[in-house]
């Protein structure tokens, strides 16, 4: 593969922590409407790495190439977001002030996010109709006029997804999708992502190996800051290095 | 399930839009026209009068509660943009006074007795009634555009913005207190005779005055609904709830507040505009930080994020005040502190939340109270 099929690319990325390096050169390449799972024990950098990408934190050095080239390094949030990088984070994030409905609508990829357009702005039938599609992709058409608050910690995981799905980002980073799901919601989640990647690249990062199993081809493991392996979950699985540091956690049991 | 069009009130908050409306439009006048004086349906002047305030002082807890209750940023210098207002309005009935001062000079009566020999530059716009009336809505409104710029890109939020806004409270404070500023010192301005030609002291004048401030205050509600049901209005709300998310969403925070705190300043000129020829007064007293932190408890005492609560909470506030003055003159503060407490730590969603729990279990759409504070 070239790397004009990449849509990511992160070049010798640093993130230094006084002293302390949450990623330590770090290079990792991603192609388009690809499904790839990262793994790694805690405090490898596997969120460090997506806040980096997503522009939540500023990499000390090192690039991150978008798309056809764009470096993202230095551009703020909302920027990146509008390029089209979607991430969805570990603790379900959404605004629980405000219906599950409303918080879709304000997601929605629109022309212009300003402050008098968005004032303005009236949902055509066609935006409108694709509201109603994310909350059926998501199963939460019964609760679109809740309060998002009072959803359970399950489906504020899945509403968080369809509001990141509802930016259609080209790319798509979601932060353990399934921690606090039930095994059911697990493979519903699993069976959405794999959906989704027909259409978008996401990077996942997982802990539940069951889950990695189900929805993973590539896998990437990330130690101390560096991609330490990639390839199939058997492959990595296999891989010596990774044993090594998995020592006694639940990949080796398995 | 069609989400409700953006504006479209339910119909219970149109019917009583409309019953307030007319109650403040003909009903108070009327019972003050018509019934004999000793009437027990006769609303004296004075009272209309006063109501005529507190309905001022809706308006400055309108943009309060626009900037605090929905979006979550707490100014405690409302106050500020007020005075702003108030003392436009407040210098061009002071060159309306012209001859009749005390001292029957063209000017001002302080500047005659502090030696100012000439009217300052900055007084000759406020020669014009156009001038008093752009002035009230465009200084504060040009001043928190720069103050909110500074500091709202400079992510200055939370308690920070709150202290900051209390420090431009107190600046402002001391800077019309002094003589030199040419705004007449601690002493205000006042003593004014005339609005357009109308006599201030005339009756009728006054209950124009008031029903002008009615329909002003309607325009203001109308304005702030318009907002807070459009979609930035829930971006406001996803801002209070979770700011760092709204970038991940496309919004840029900043400028949303930024919009909203112009908004609430503009308002709150608009206030204070009104405020003034109803008053008959304005000192640095009445736009420093205890006025300002005062629109604060308002807003909350009538419910956070919810407009008709700013207007309850402003209107029941000061009508408390003007009867509890009356028999506890002393212990005014404390019943003002002791109510905010009260409020925040029993009833988070204010007089609204209260009546919203005894008419149905429908928990408030703007505000819960899920332990969340503003700043």
């Amino acid at each position: 593969m070239t790397d004009s099929e990449l849509i990511l690319n992160c070049e010798n990325v640093v993130m230094d922590y006084d002293g302390f390096k949450a990623l330590n050169n770090c290079n990792f390449k991603v192609h388009y409407n690809e499904l790839r799972v990262v793994i790694g024990p805690n405090g490898a950098g596997k969120t460090t790495l997506l806040d980096v990408i997503c522009g939540k934190t500023k990499p000390t050095s090192g690039k991150v190439l978008f798309g056809k080239g764009t470096n993202l390094v230095g551009k703020n949030a909302e920027d990146i977001t509008k390029l089209g990088v979607g991430r969805k984070f570990q603790a379900p994030s959404i605004y629980s002030n405000l219906s599950v409905w409303q918080n879709l609508d304000l997601s929605l990829k629109r022309a212009s996010k300003g402050v008098f357009p968005t004032l303005m702005g009236q949902s055509s039938p066609a935006e409108r109709a694709r509201i109603e599609e994310g909350l059926e992709t998501i199963g939460l058409t019964e609760h679109a006029h809740d309060r998002a608050g009072s959803l359970s910690h399950g489906q504020k995981q899945w509403l968080e997804i369809g509001m990141v799905i509802l930016q259609e980002p080209s790319l798509l980073l979601v932060d353990e999708p399934v921690a606090g799901m039930s095994d059911k919601e697990t493979e519903q989640t699993g069976q959405l992502l794999t959906k989704l990647s027909e259409k978008q690249a996401i990077v996942v990062i997982e802990h539940d190996m069951d889950f990695v199993r189900q929805i993973a081809k590539i896998v990437t493991v990330l130690a101390e800051g560096t991609v330490i392996c990639e390839g199939t979950v058997e492959t990595v699985q296999a891989d010596d290095h990774v044993r090594e540091i998995y020592l006694g956690r639940a990949i080796v049991a398995h | 399930m069609p989400e409700p069009e953006r504006g479209r009130p339910d119909s219970r908050e149109t019917v009583s839009l409309y019953v307030v409306g007319l109650f403040l439009l003909v009903v108070l006048p009327v019972l003050n026209v018509l019934p004999a004086e000793d009437s027990w349906f006769h609303l004296s002047d004075f009272r209309l009068n006063q109501f005529g305030k507190f309905l001022a002082f809706a308006i400055l807890a309108l943009g309060l509660d626009l900037i605090w209750g929905y979006c979550g940023v707490l100014s405690m210098g409302q106050g500020v943009f007020f005075g702003f207002g108030a003392y436009c309005m407040g210098m061009y009935l002071t060159l309306q006074i012209g001859t009749e001062s005390v001292y029957g000079s063209e000017l001002p009566d302080f500047m005659v007795w502090t030696q100012v020999k000439e009217l300052p530059l900055f007084w000759y716009p406020f020669k014009s009634f156009l001038g008093g009336l752009l002035g009230a809505i465009l200084v504060p409104v040009l001043f928190a555009t720069l103050f909110g710029f500074l500091a709202f890109r400079s992510r200055i939020k939370g308690v920070y913005f709150a202290i900051i806004t209390q420090a431009l409270a107190f600046a402002a404070w001391l800077v019309f207190n002094r003589n030199e500023t040419r705004l007449g010192g601690t002493n205000g301005l006042t003593d004014f005779k005339q609005l357009l030609g109308y006599r201030l002291s005339d009756p009728s004048t006054q209950r124009g005055l008031y029903l002008i401030t009615v329909m002003a205050l309607i325009a203001a509600y109308l304005l702030c609904r318009w907002i807070v049901a459009s979609r930035a209005g829930k971006v406001l709300i996803a801002i209070r709830d979770s700011e760092s998310r709204v970038t991940f969403s496309g919004y840029t925070p900043w400028m949303f507040k930024l919009f909203v705190f112009v908004v609430a300043a503009g308002l709150a000129g608009l206030a204070g505009m009104l405020y003034v020829p109803q008053v008959g007064i304005i000192t640095p007293a009445q736009i420093g930080v205890l006025p300002s932190l005062e629109v604060v408890i308002w807003v909350a005492v009538g419910g956070r994020g919810t407009l008709i609560g700013a207007i309850l909470g402003a209107v029941a506030v000061n009508y408390g005040r003007s009867v509890l003055t009356n028999y506890f003159p002393e212990a005014w503060p404390f019943i003002l502190g002791g109510l905010f407490v009260v409020v925040v730590t029993l009833f988070p969603d204010g007089l609204v939340g209260m009546l919203r729990n005894l008419t149905d279990r429908k928990p408030s759409p703007a505000f819960k109270a899920d332990g969340r504070t503003a700043a």
